[in-house]
């Protein structure tokens, strides 16, 4: 299974340390909130909410280098927009492992 | 190139930033979170680059370009490679990139947005070159202190009158404090021609030359000897 990684935001920051941390204290701070406001609007049935959740959230995926799970991602925001859960359980999952990935930087 | 950012996303605008620190030409003057912040610094800034999200919540990309009366050039930076179709219907668009943008990428799209630039100083320069081309064709003198415009063209003979000189055109005479020599020089050559030292006529406005004069208009204004043969070489003669 893929693992997340600093392979995109290393090349965006040429060796600029100042940025790298920069960056992933954005994210750090931004993607806790994000998937808060997911779960939220899932529990609740907004699935157009959801889907747009998702959808911000699809961005952090591809900067952490998951890039099977950015496709889960941009079929569960579809399933979402037609008021499907079909692949909730996966996206879950990934959201689990970036969380993971998030407390070891 | 000075540039804003308007994404929802925070992580986003940051990588934006930071893509931007490769190119020296661009000037990053403030990112947004939303549109609206944007239209209110665009309506007191001069921006010549906007790196737009399209899904933004409550105002999307295309709503806040359908806002702006003359905008910018815009990049679109998003993770939808499906709205590409809908954003070549704008001219303000330069290019469509998906996310996560590759430096690569981000540099191909900024050399777009300065080759229209450049395009559109080029075109702007011709206009102002036409412009002074045009203005070129106006005389103005000072009469009773007040700067007149003369259409030059409009100019069919001109006549030295003591330390005046009489200007005459289609529609009006002028008499002006100045001499001939100053006149001459500011009348095209191709045009104006003095034909004797004390008038200066417009070639094209001649009806006809008889010896030594010339009638143009109602007047007939005398050839000198020595400007003859300049004026011959002047007419196209058959």
């Amino acid at each position: 299974m893929e693992q997340p990684n600093l392979s995109y935001i290393n090349q965006l920051s040429g060796g600029d340390k100042t940025f790298e941390e920069k960056l992933i204290s954005i994210i750090k701070l931004e993607f806790p909130e994000e998937k808060a406001i997911y779960y939220k609007n899932i529990e609740s049935d907004n699935f157009k909410e959801a889907a747009e959740n998702v959808h911000k959230l699809k961005h952090k995926i591809s900067i952490l280098g998951l890039e099977k799970s950015y496709e889960v991602a941009v079929d569960f925001e579809n399933n979402l927009l037609e008021k499907s859960t079909t692949g909730k359980e996966e996206f879950d999952n990934i959201m689990q492992m970036i969380t993971n990935f998030l407390t070891t930087l | 190139m000075n540039c804003i950012i308007i994404d929802d996303e925070a992580t986003a605008r940051a990588i934006i930033a930071q893509l931007c620190t490769n190119i020296p030409s661009l000037n990053i003057l403030e990112d947004f979170p939303n549109a609206m912040q944007a239209i209110k610094y665009l309506n007191q800034n001069d921006v010549d680059l906007i790196f737009l999200d399209i899904h933004m919540p409550d105002f999307t990309g295309f709503d806040f370009i359908q806002t702006l009366k003359n905008p910018p050039k815009i990049i679109l930076t998003t993770s939808d490679p499906q709205f590409a179709i809908e954003a070549f219907e704008y001219d303000c668009i330069v290019d469509y990139l998906v996310k996560p943008i590759a430096l690569p990428r981000f540099e191909k799209a900024i050399q777009k947005a300065e080759s229209i630039s450049n395009k559109i100083q080029e075109t702007t320069a011709a206009a102002s070159s036409q412009i002074e081309t045009s203005s070129g064709n106006d005389l103005y003198v000072n009469i009773d202190r007040r700067l007149i415009k003369i259409d030059i063209p409009s100019i069919y003979l001109v006549e030295a009158k003591g330390d005046y000189i009489q200007v005459k055109t289609e529609d009006k005479n002028y008499t002006v404090h100045s001499t001939l020599k100053k006149i001459e020089d500011k009348l095209p050559n191709d045009l104006f021609l003095k034909i004797h030292r004390s008038y200066i006529i417009n070639v094209q406005k001649i009806i006809d030359i008889e010896d030594n004069s010339v009638l143009i208009k109602k007047d007939v204004i005398p050839v000198s000897r020595s400007n003859r043969p300049e004026l011959m070489k002047r007419l196209n003669l058959l």
